[in-house]
């Protein structure tokens, strides 16, 4: 680690004058229920400067530029958009006030064309009709201008979305943007697209545009900001001036923090047979392009081995691959002697293999059934909850009320909606009903995330628990701290392949993070920004 | 004319459909004057329900009450006639009562999110319940809306006499059929409008309130639903008989849908429906062909569900229509 990344509260305030501050956020901080989404953040942006906010998915990005952008209200801090403090109400405020934002979800009316678009909002008229030849010079001439090209007559939906968000971009710079906010703006972009973008952005910046741009992708960071923040569980965790003599694993180290160590005492692991054995494993992402690349890994019973890496490198696609949510393409995955790389989500669950998924919302509850159902989603046909084709409401009931005992979940009853309770008490349903099953593998996907403390010592706990009834334990975790005081064992994913295993005990995280950021670019400049 | 270029087969369907009739004017102009006139008369408040449909669908609401908020306008616009004894006031009745029910509609499920079908179906159930309840035998109003000719249109062979000498509700149909279409696709509240009713957060985004748009198409377009309900009390008739509206709602509903969502196509879905009951009429008068009654009166409606079968895989619906919007999603 090099010595200018000191974890202060943000980076270095440089020297003030040189440039007109655009964007300055004093103590910002924003909840949702007992989640902290946005704490206490303060950070400053200068005109015509690219600075980007670096973290993984949860860590608050998003909220914080929301409120920037006026789709959401702080609860408390300020924001200052040229000197003027006035709460910023809605989008239209923000648009007024110089502010543009490409959302990551493309805010473009798919039936509608480029110029209507474009025209949306702001439209002008001719004697009360809309004046569309207007709107489609004004295409041509941004387009002109920014060397974006786009047809102003295209529909919007038969456009490829890295046409589309040159059309977003187009959008938000129709309307005289100071600041441009860009949400996760590649996470839809093929490599070339990207690059692309990138350069437009250095293009814009060098009008004196001011950009935000929010990724996970540390080589973007170095390719286009000037300087970043890294964010973690809301908070501004560490921040970089001066990016030219900053490397992805600097990044990497900060973006997965070093907060204080969650022990947790564990004995010896013991490990027996292998249980999990993936084989040259091939899996693609939602655009088909290649997310698990040729993917190794042997996981045996008694063992919690932990798959580190930054977010984005194969995680979800692998463990949806497992978990039979998603064909692979290529390679093999042994649940003991069964071959389970076809198998479907409910064969590979039956097959004994307990998945604590990523996203529990989409794929762990179901948000409307009772509590006492969604203990039984994977075993709801199966003696004792059902005899025949009736269901038992009795053995479902006292399945629940032991489970909810036993697992500390915090309702008021079994018959509750899963989806009234808590992030910390919707994830302990759903380990309550994975590890209540016994599977041979536990394979548990970002655990803890957006959960409280409490609920985190706990959960970590029963993952140790289950290890020591002899399960085999899969760990995928984006933070660096839940694998390191879990695992036995600690696998690095980088570009969909591990690219090293190590054992739990004694791991240098500076190591990992190394690791994580890909060996190639470990300890080289050759990613620094060019300008 | 650009439109007919982008719309060749519209265009081509147009002018047949109009040789057509005048083909068939000039063989026999009493009965091409007679069906078409009553195929019109068949067509107006399927016409102003359609109307209903766009502006609230087009925005992102689901009207399924249109039928009920018909009927509360058909009792409302009579009934005041008849206390007052004064058709004007029968009229403007009518359509404040389509205003009250487009609130309630546009309040209940933009403002509290109640889901669209069941508010829809809250305000059938209501106007049937209403307008039953305080339903009173024997009143009459002085006259029905009187026809008139409308000058120089009105001498026009064939269109003239069929929908230039009309009551003024359905001379109002066929103008707000024009001018919603032109407003719809030419100006700035039709393209936003559209963006709200496609992908709200885009509108959003955009800085358009979407929530006072939905609140102010859904009860604007009440004041339609309520003169085609006036429409059938005070010009088609001058009575109120309980449940007059008799499915024309949801009728118009399917006329929205075959048309599109696009006014000028939903009134030519209109004015081919009038002809087919109209068509089925003349045949059972004329007893040209020898086919039971009941198998004619089908006539009209099993050729608006095969219409519609057809049409359904081509035609597609605003992206958001029936969704509540949450703001920052």
């Amino acid at each position: 680690m090099s010595e200018h990344t000191a974890y202060t509260e943000g980076p270095k305030v440089p020297a003030r004058g040189e440039r007109e501050t655009l964007l300055e956020i004093d103590g910002l901080s924003k909840s949702f229920g007992t989640v902290h989404a946005n704490k206490d953040i303060s950070l400053r942006v200068d005109r015509g400067e690219i600075v980007a906010l670096l973290g993984e998915n949860g860590a608050g990005k998003s909220t914080l530029v929301k409120q920037i952008f006026g789709l959401m209200t702080p609860d408390s801090g300020t924001i200052r958009i040229k000197g003027d403090t006035a709460r910023i109400k809605d989008p239209k405020d923000a648009i007024r006030r110089g502010i543009g934002m490409v959302h990551q979800h493309f805010q473009l009316v798919p039936v509608m064309t480029v110029a209507e678009n474009l025209m949306l909002g702001h439209e002008s008229t001719k004697g009360g009709v809309l004046d569309l030849e207007g709107a489609r010079q004004m295409v041509r001439e941004l387009s002109a201008r920014h060397k974006l090209s786009v047809d102003p007559d295209a529909e919007v939906e038969d456009l490829p979305v890295g046409t589309q968000q040159r059309v977003e971009i187009l959008k938000a710079l129709s309307r005289q943007v100071d600041l441009l906010i860009l949400d996760e703006p590649t996470a839809v972009l093929t490599p070339q697209e990207t690059d692309e973008l990138l350069g437009v952005m250095r293009e814009l910046a060098s009008g004196g545009t001011s950009i935000v741009f929010i990724t996970h992708k540390l080589r973007e960071v170095l390719a286009a900001a000037d300087r970043c923040y890294v964010l973690r569980q809301g908070e501004v965790v560490g921040g970089v001036d001066d990016l030219t003599h900053t490397t992805t694993s600097d990044l990497a180290s900060m973006m997965v923090g070093r907060d204080v160590v969650l022990r947790i005492d564990k004995a010896e692991a013991t490990p027996g047979d292998t249980v999990l054995s993936i084989k040259g494993l091939k899996v693609k992402d939602d655009r088909g392009l290649p997310a698990v690349d040729g993917f190794d890994l042997d996981v045996r019973a008694g063992e919690i081995v932990g798959l580190a890496g930054v977010e984005g490198n194969g995680q979800r696609e692998l463990v949806e691959s497992i978990a039979g949510m998603r064909p692979s393409v290529a390679g093999s995955v042994h649940l003991g002697s069964k071959d389970i790389t076809k198998s479907n989500a409910r064969d590979t669950n039956n097959a004994g293999v307990g998945h604590v998924p990523e996203d529990r919302e989409k794929h762990g509850l179901v948000g409307g059934y009772s509590i006492a159902d969604n203990l039984v989603l994977n075993r709801y046909d199966e003696e004792p909850f059902a005899k025949g084709f009736i269901r038992d409401f009795g053995a479902v009931r006292n399945h629940a009320v032991t489970l909810r005992e036993e697992f500390d979940i915090r309702s008021p009853n079994v018959e509750a909606p899963a989806g009234s309770l808590s992030g910390g008490n919707k994830q302990k349903v759903v380990v309550a009903r994975e590890m209540s099953a016994k599977p041979q593998l536990l394979m548990a996907a970002q655990p803890t995330r957006g959960v409280d403390v409490g609920s985190i010592e706990f959960i970590h706990r029963r993952i140790v628990d289950a290890r020591d009834a002899g399960a085999a334990v899969l760990l995928v975790s984006a933070e660096l701290d839940e694998i390191l005081s879990l695992s036995d064992r600690i696998a690095v994913i980088h570009d969909g392949r591990v690219v090293a295993e190590l054992p739990g005990k004694g791991a240098d995280r500076t190591e990992i993070g190394r690791l994580m950021a890909g060996d190639s670019d470990a300890g080289s400049d050759s990613h620094s920004p060019s300008h | 004319m650009q439109w007919v270029q982008h719309n060749k087969i519209w265009a081509g369907a147009a002018a047949l459909i109009l040789i057509g009739a005048y083909a068939f004017y000039f063989v026999n102009s009493n009965i091409a004057v007679s069906m078409f006139s009553y195929a019109w008369f068949l067509a107006v408040p399927l016409v102003l329900g359609a109307m209903v449909g766009v502006m609230g669908e087009r925005s992102g609401v689901v009207n399924i009450g249109i039928e009920g908020q018909m009927l509360v306008g058909a009792f409302a616009g009579f009934f005041a006639a008849a206390a007052t004894q004064s058709v004007v006031i029968g009229v403007i009745a009518g359509a404040l009562s389509g205003i009250a029910m487009g609130a309630f509609l546009a309040f209940s499920t933009v403002v509290g999110q109640l889901d669209q079908i069941i508010a829809g179906v809250v305000i059938n159930i209501v106007a049937t319940g209403i307008t039953s309840f305080y339903f009173e035998s024997g009143k009459t109003i002085p006259r029905g809306l009187p026809n008139f000719d409308v000058p120089l249109l009105s001498d026009i062979p064939l269109i003239g006499p069929v929908f230039f000498s009309d009551g003024p509700i359905a001379l109002f149909a066929l103008i707000i059929a024009f001018t919603l279409h032109f407003m719809l696709f030419k100006t700035r509240w039709g393209l936003r409008t559209r963006a709200v009713g496609e992908y709200p957060s885009a509108a959003d985004t955009a800085g358009i309130n979407v929530v006072a748009l939905r609140l102010f198409n859904v009860t604007v377009a009440g004041t339609l639903a309520g003169l085609a309900g006036t429409y059938l009390s005070m010009e088609a008739t001058s009575t109120f008989e309980r449940n007059m509206s008799s499915g024309r709602g949801f009728l118009a509903l399917a006329i929205l849908i075959f048309g599109a969502w696009r006014p000028l196509r939903a009134l030519a879905a209109a004015l081919f429906f009038g002809f087919m009951q109209s068509l089925a009429s003349q045949l059972q008068a004329s007893d040209v062909v020898n086919i039971p009654q009941q198998f004619i009166n089908l006539l009209p409606y099993v050729l608006t569900l095969v219409v519609l079968a057809a049409a359904a895989g081509r035609v597609r619906a605003p992206g958001a229509v029936g969704q509540p919007f949450v703001k920052g999603d």
